[in-house]
């Protein structure tokens, strides 16, 4: 749950999603659902030249288990908020 | 908090799939699952390779299984329409390894 709610918040900010196949798609997140399922807009794979595969889409959903990393700007992340939630996620669940 | 994925706004679209061998398939969603099981009409695959253009496989009606999924992606027509796609060369999409 604490991700779900960490990644809502994260909403409307520029990401890239790193895959387990390699791929790397930046886009702005749209949604994310319970699953860390992933939605992006305005998508743009990182290595084009490499992969074109994807030149024709602009919005995708990713599904979350498929993700390996979430690149996130650091202007977006409260580190000493995060390191709490987690904290006391761990202590409690 | 929805429970499935939202891909309802997609449904009747055409989308790109990328499974998780790596391969790329196109077609209409019809339809969709919690589990991200979808089925896809008037679907053709589209293989790459480094040696000639892509080449588009008809295949028809399909049902993908969800946990094969990696990538629904909402097909732009006017931009895949400026691609001329026997020109393009690429390496195959690598597999997901988990």
């Amino acid at each position: 749950m604490l991700f779900f709610s960490y990644f809502k918040d994260l909403v409307g900010r520029e990401v890239t999603v790193e895959l387990k196949n390699d791929l790397a798609i930046r886009g702005t997140l749209h949604s994310v659902d319970q699953y860390l399922n992933i939605k992006l807009e305005n998508t743009r794979v990182v290595d084009q030249e490499k992969y074109p595969h994807m030149l024709s889409v602009r919005n995708c959903f990713i599904r979350g288990s498929v993700v390996r990393y979430v690149q996130l700007p650091p202007e977006g992340v409260d580190i000493e908020l995060l390191h709490d939630a987690t904290r006391r996620e761990a202590r409690g669940g | 908090m929805l429970g499935g994925p939202g891909l309802e706004s997609v449904v009747d679209q055409i989308i790109s799939v990328i499974t998780n061998d790596g391969r790329n398939i196109v077609g209409v969603l019809k339809g969709f699952d919690q589990a991200t099981n979808i089925i896809l009409d008037e679907s053709h695959e589209r293989v790459y390779s480094t040696k000639e253009g892509v080449q588009q496989l008809v295949l028809g009606l399909y049902i993908i299984r969800g946990d094969n999924i990696s990538v629904i992606g909402e097909l732009d027509e006017e931009l895949d329409a400026g691609l001329d796609l026997s020109e393009l060369r690429a390496h195959p999409l690598k597999p997901v390894i988990h």
